[in-house]
Protein backbone atom coordinates (compact mmCIF):
# COMPACT_ATOMS: atom_id res chain seq x y z
CA UNK A 1 0.00 0.00 0.00
CA UNK A 2 1.57 3.08 -0.80
CA UNK A 3 2.44 5.82 1.69
CA UNK A 4 2.05 9.32 1.05
CA UNK A 5 5.23 11.53 3.11
CA UNK A 6 4.11 15.29 3.77
CA UNK A 7 7.19 17.23 5.39
CA UNK A 8 6.46 20.27 7.07
CA UNK A 9 8.97 23.17 7.96
CA UNK A 10 8.76 26.46 9.46
CA UNK A 11 9.10 29.34 6.44
CA UNK A 12 13.05 30.23 6.34
CA UNK A 13 11.83 33.34 7.46
CA UNK A 14 10.52 32.52 10.66
CA UNK A 15 12.36 31.96 13.98
CA UNK A 16 12.85 28.33 14.96
CA UNK A 17 13.51 28.01 18.72
CA UNK A 18 13.41 24.19 18.72
CA UNK A 19 16.20 24.22 16.27
CA UNK A 20 18.39 26.77 18.00
CA UNK A 21 18.10 24.27 20.87
CA UNK A 22 19.12 21.19 19.27
CA UNK A 23 22.00 23.19 17.47
CA UNK A 24 22.93 24.81 20.57
CA UNK A 25 23.41 21.18 22.28
CA UNK A 26 25.35 20.11 19.44
CA UNK A 27 28.49 21.28 20.36
CA UNK A 28 28.57 20.19 24.15
CA UNK A 29 28.18 16.76 22.49
CA UNK A 30 31.38 17.74 20.59
CA UNK A 31 29.54 17.84 17.24
CA UNK A 32 30.85 21.11 15.86
CA UNK A 33 30.23 19.87 11.95
CA UNK A 34 26.78 21.45 12.15
CA UNK A 35 25.80 25.36 11.12
CA UNK A 36 22.41 25.77 11.97
CA UNK A 37 19.07 23.16 12.46
CA UNK A 38 15.89 23.97 11.40
CA UNK A 39 13.12 21.11 12.73
CA UNK A 40 9.73 20.19 10.94
CA UNK A 41 7.43 17.31 10.96
CA UNK A 42 7.01 14.30 9.13
CA UNK A 43 3.73 12.77 8.27
CA UNK A 44 2.98 9.78 7.03
CA UNK A 45 -0.74 9.13 5.49
CA UNK A 46 -1.42 5.78 4.33
CA UNK A 47 -3.97 5.53 1.52
CA UNK A 48 -5.10 2.93 -0.73
CA UNK A 49 -4.09 4.63 -4.10
CA UNK A 50 -2.04 7.29 -3.95
CA UNK A 51 -3.85 8.67 -7.28
CA UNK A 52 -4.03 12.19 -8.75
CA UNK A 53 -7.22 12.68 -6.80
CA UNK A 54 -5.77 11.27 -3.43
CA UNK A 55 -2.62 13.33 -4.15
CA UNK A 56 -4.86 16.53 -4.94
CA UNK A 57 -6.98 15.57 -1.61
CA UNK A 58 -3.56 15.40 0.78
CA UNK A 59 -2.24 18.56 -0.92
CA UNK A 60 -5.32 20.47 0.16
CA UNK A 61 -5.28 18.56 3.83
CA UNK A 62 -1.92 19.95 4.18
CA UNK A 63 -2.34 23.30 3.30
CA UNK A 64 -5.57 23.05 5.58
CA UNK A 65 -4.47 21.26 8.78
CA UNK A 66 -1.36 19.87 8.70
CA UNK A 67 0.67 23.04 8.00
CA UNK A 68 0.00 26.58 8.74
CA UNK A 69 0.94 28.67 5.54
CA UNK A 70 1.15 31.57 7.38
CA UNK A 71 4.46 30.22 8.88
CA UNK A 72 5.02 26.94 7.04
CA UNK A 73 5.86 25.38 4.15
CA UNK A 74 4.73 22.05 2.99
CA UNK A 75 6.21 18.88 0.29
CA UNK A 76 4.32 16.35 -0.29
CA UNK A 77 5.76 12.68 -1.68
CA UNK A 78 4.81 9.34 -2.44
CA UNK A 79 6.85 6.42 -1.20
CA UNK A 80 5.95 2.75 -2.21
CA UNK A 81 7.26 0.04 0.31
CA UNK A 82 9.64 -2.24 -1.52
CA UNK B 1 -25.73 39.99 28.19
CA UNK B 2 -25.28 36.61 27.37
CA UNK B 3 -21.29 35.94 27.26
CA UNK B 4 -20.62 32.06 25.85
CA UNK B 5 -17.12 30.72 27.18
CA UNK B 6 -16.04 27.57 24.94
CA UNK B 7 -14.87 24.75 26.72
CA UNK B 8 -12.47 22.19 24.92
CA UNK B 9 -10.55 19.81 25.97
CA UNK B 10 -7.15 20.96 27.75
CA UNK B 11 -8.82 24.47 28.38
CA UNK B 12 -7.56 26.47 31.53
CA UNK B 13 -8.95 29.61 32.00
CA UNK B 14 -12.99 28.90 31.10
CA UNK B 15 -14.05 29.28 34.85
CA UNK B 16 -11.76 32.24 35.42
CA UNK B 17 -13.34 33.91 31.95
CA UNK B 18 -17.07 32.85 33.54
CA UNK B 19 -15.57 34.48 36.53
CA UNK B 20 -14.64 37.21 34.99
CA UNK B 21 -18.08 37.75 33.19
CA UNK B 22 -20.07 37.63 36.16
CA UNK B 23 -18.03 39.90 38.12
CA UNK B 24 -18.42 42.24 34.78
CA UNK B 25 -22.42 42.14 34.96
CA UNK B 26 -22.65 39.64 32.43
CA UNK B 27 -24.44 36.09 32.46
CA UNK B 28 -21.85 33.79 31.39
CA UNK B 29 -22.84 30.67 29.55
CA UNK B 30 -20.51 27.76 29.20
CA UNK B 31 -20.17 26.67 25.52
CA UNK B 32 -18.73 22.66 24.54
CA UNK B 33 -16.23 22.50 21.88
CA UNK B 34 -18.23 19.65 20.11
CA UNK B 35 -21.73 21.30 20.21
CA UNK B 36 -22.90 23.10 17.14
CA UNK B 37 -24.75 25.23 19.29
CA UNK B 38 -23.90 28.74 20.60
CA UNK B 39 -26.92 28.75 22.70
CA UNK B 40 -28.24 32.32 21.62
CA UNK B 41 -25.09 33.82 23.18
CA UNK B 42 -24.32 37.93 22.29
CA UNK B 43 -20.78 36.87 22.58
CA UNK B 44 -18.09 34.77 22.67
CA UNK B 45 -14.46 33.94 24.53
CA UNK B 46 -12.49 31.59 23.84
CA UNK B 47 -10.11 30.89 27.04
CA UNK B 48 -6.77 29.96 27.65
CA UNK B 49 -5.43 26.69 28.29
CA UNK B 50 -3.85 23.72 25.89
CA UNK B 51 -6.72 22.84 23.70
CA UNK B 52 -6.19 19.26 22.40
CA UNK B 53 -2.93 19.09 23.72
CA UNK B 54 -2.03 21.76 21.80
CA UNK B 55 -0.80 18.83 19.22
CA UNK B 56 0.06 19.87 15.73
CA UNK B 57 0.07 23.64 16.50
CA UNK B 58 -1.25 25.27 19.01
CA UNK B 59 -5.24 25.96 17.86
CA UNK B 60 -4.63 23.86 14.80
CA UNK B 61 -6.80 21.35 15.65
CA UNK B 62 -9.55 23.29 17.69
CA UNK B 63 -9.80 25.36 15.00
CA UNK B 64 -12.06 22.27 13.70
CA UNK B 65 -14.04 21.55 17.14
CA UNK B 66 -17.67 21.48 15.92
CA UNK B 67 -18.57 24.69 17.42
CA UNK B 68 -16.02 27.04 15.94
CA UNK B 69 -18.19 26.60 12.74
CA UNK B 70 -21.07 28.66 14.45
CA UNK B 71 -17.71 30.84 16.15
CA UNK B 72 -16.46 31.79 12.71
CA UNK B 73 -19.87 32.37 11.04
CA UNK B 74 -20.93 34.77 14.56
CA UNK B 75 -17.74 36.32 14.32
CA UNK B 76 -18.79 37.02 10.05
CA UNK B 77 -21.96 38.45 11.42
CA UNK B 78 -20.53 41.10 13.99
CA UNK B 79 -20.75 38.98 17.26
CA UNK B 80 -17.82 40.41 19.35
CA UNK B 81 -15.33 37.59 19.95
CA UNK B 82 -12.42 37.41 22.31
CA UNK B 83 -9.51 34.82 22.35
CA UNK B 84 -7.19 35.02 24.94
CA UNK B 85 -3.40 32.80 25.25
CA UNK B 86 -4.30 29.73 23.15
CA UNK B 87 -8.07 31.45 22.25
CA UNK B 88 -6.07 34.14 20.22
CA UNK B 89 -4.01 31.34 18.68
CA UNK B 90 -7.10 29.46 17.64
CA UNK B 91 -8.39 32.50 16.25
CA UNK B 92 -5.24 33.12 13.98
CA UNK B 93 -5.75 29.17 13.35
CA UNK B 94 -9.09 30.21 12.28
CA UNK B 95 -8.29 32.81 9.89
CA UNK B 96 -10.24 35.02 12.13
CA UNK B 97 -7.20 37.26 12.63
CA UNK B 98 -3.96 37.28 10.73
CA UNK B 99 -0.78 36.08 11.74
CA UNK B 100 0.18 33.22 13.92
CA UNK B 101 1.78 32.61 17.20
CA UNK B 102 5.37 30.54 17.47
CA UNK B 103 7.51 29.40 20.14
CA UNK B 104 8.92 32.09 22.37
CA UNK B 105 12.28 33.75 21.08
CA UNK B 106 13.66 32.90 24.40
CA UNK B 107 12.60 28.97 24.16
CA UNK B 108 11.23 29.09 27.68
CA UNK B 109 7.77 29.16 29.34
CA UNK B 110 7.26 32.48 30.85
CA UNK B 111 4.86 33.98 33.96
CA UNK B 112 4.91 37.27 35.09
CA UNK B 113 2.47 40.63 35.60
CA UNK B 114 3.12 42.27 32.21
CA UNK B 115 2.67 45.82 31.84
CA UNK B 116 0.25 46.48 27.96
CA UNK B 117 -0.41 50.00 26.18
CA UNK B 118 -3.99 49.98 24.62
CA UNK B 119 -3.58 51.46 21.46
CA UNK B 120 -7.26 51.13 19.87
CA UNK B 121 -10.33 51.79 22.79
CA UNK B 122 -12.78 51.61 20.20
CA UNK B 123 -13.12 47.37 19.93
CA UNK B 124 -15.89 45.37 21.63
CA UNK B 125 -13.92 44.74 24.06
CA UNK B 126 -11.44 47.71 24.88
CA UNK B 127 -14.23 50.47 24.92
CA UNK B 128 -13.54 50.99 28.45
CA UNK B 129 -10.12 52.06 28.57
CA UNK B 130 -8.48 55.03 26.65
CA UNK B 131 -5.90 55.11 23.96
CA UNK B 132 -2.39 54.91 25.84
CA UNK B 133 -3.48 54.03 28.87
CA UNK B 134 -1.18 51.15 29.93
CA UNK B 135 -2.96 48.01 31.93
CA UNK B 136 -0.98 45.10 34.37
CA UNK B 137 -2.30 41.81 33.30
CA UNK B 138 -0.67 38.57 33.64
CA UNK B 139 1.16 36.79 30.93
CA UNK B 140 1.88 33.19 30.64
CA UNK B 141 3.00 30.91 27.65
CA UNK B 142 5.39 28.88 26.17
CA UNK B 143 4.34 29.67 22.19
CA UNK B 144 3.32 33.83 22.19
CA UNK B 145 5.41 34.85 19.95
CA UNK B 146 3.33 36.69 17.30
CA UNK B 147 4.48 36.72 13.54
CA UNK B 148 3.28 38.05 10.46
CA UNK B 149 4.98 38.96 7.29
CA UNK B 150 6.27 42.49 7.11
CA UNK B 151 2.98 43.51 5.04
CA UNK B 152 0.72 42.39 7.12
CA UNK B 153 2.24 43.95 10.06
CA UNK B 154 2.44 47.50 8.21
CA UNK B 155 -1.18 46.72 7.62
CA UNK B 156 -2.45 46.12 10.99
CA UNK B 157 -0.40 49.21 12.02
CA UNK B 158 -1.81 51.43 9.78
CA UNK B 159 -5.33 50.47 10.63
CA UNK B 160 -5.16 50.39 13.52
CA UNK B 161 -5.28 46.77 14.66
CA UNK B 162 -2.53 46.46 17.08
CA UNK B 163 -4.86 46.63 20.10
CA UNK B 164 -2.26 46.00 22.72
CA UNK B 165 1.68 46.22 22.62
CA UNK B 166 4.15 44.98 25.22
CA UNK B 167 6.08 47.90 27.61
CA UNK B 168 9.37 47.88 28.53
CA UNK B 169 9.77 43.77 28.24
CA UNK B 170 8.94 42.09 25.08
CA UNK B 171 8.42 38.77 26.97
CA UNK B 172 8.45 36.05 24.13
CA UNK B 173 9.56 37.75 20.89
CA UNK B 174 6.26 39.18 19.20
CA UNK B 175 7.57 40.99 16.81
CA UNK B 176 6.74 45.09 16.33
CA UNK B 177 5.96 44.69 20.35
CA UNK B 178 2.54 43.48 19.38
CA UNK B 179 0.47 41.79 22.10
CA UNK B 180 -2.92 41.37 20.71
CA UNK B 181 -4.50 42.81 17.02
CA UNK B 182 -8.53 43.26 15.77
CA UNK B 183 -9.89 42.65 12.60
CA UNK B 184 -11.15 45.66 10.18
CA UNK B 185 -14.29 45.49 12.23
CA UNK B 186 -13.06 45.65 15.81
CA UNK B 187 -15.53 43.04 16.69
CA UNK B 188 -12.51 39.95 17.20
CA UNK B 189 -9.57 40.76 19.61
CA UNK B 190 -6.94 38.49 20.37
CA UNK B 191 -4.33 38.31 23.13
CA UNK B 192 -1.43 36.74 24.80
CA UNK B 193 -1.91 38.31 28.40
CA UNK B 194 -4.81 36.98 29.94
CA UNK B 195 -7.16 39.80 31.32
CA UNK B 196 -9.74 37.50 32.80
CA UNK B 197 -7.11 36.76 36.00
CA UNK B 198 -6.68 40.46 36.57
CA UNK B 199 -10.04 40.92 37.50
CA UNK B 200 -9.93 40.98 41.60
CA UNK B 201 -7.83 42.22 43.90
CA UNK B 202 -7.15 39.03 45.74
CA UNK B 203 -6.17 36.93 43.19
CA UNK B 204 -4.20 38.82 40.90
CA UNK B 205 -2.08 41.79 40.23
CA UNK B 206 -5.04 44.40 40.12
CA UNK B 207 -8.29 44.50 38.41
CA UNK B 208 -6.62 46.13 35.09
CA UNK B 209 -8.55 43.09 33.23
CA UNK B 210 -11.81 43.96 33.88
CA UNK B 211 -12.66 46.58 31.56
CA UNK B 212 -12.41 43.36 28.74
CA UNK B 213 -15.75 42.43 30.22
CA UNK B 214 -17.08 45.28 30.70
CA UNK B 215 -16.76 46.80 27.36
CA UNK B 216 -18.49 43.49 26.34
CA UNK B 217 -21.33 43.69 28.23
CA UNK B 218 -21.58 47.51 27.45
CA UNK B 219 -21.55 47.15 23.89
CA UNK B 220 -24.17 44.45 24.18
CA UNK B 221 -26.31 46.49 26.26
CA UNK B 222 -26.44 49.27 23.80
CA UNK B 223 -27.23 47.29 20.76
Amino acid sequence: MPRIIVDVMPKPEILDPQGKAVHGALPRLGFNAVTDVRQGKRFELQVEDADEATLAEVHQLAETLLSNPVIEDFWVRVEVDA
Amino acid sequence: MKIGVVTFPGSLDDTDAQRAVRLAGGEPVALWHGDHDLKGVDAVILPGGFSYGDYLRCGAIARFAPVMTEVIAAAGGGMPVLGICNGFQILCESHLLPGALIRNDHRTFICRDQTLTIENASTAWTSDYSVGQQITVPLKNGEGGFVADAATLDRLEGEGQVVFRYVDVNPNGSLRDIAGITNERGNVVGLMPHPEHAVEDLTGPGTDGLGFFTSAVKALTAV
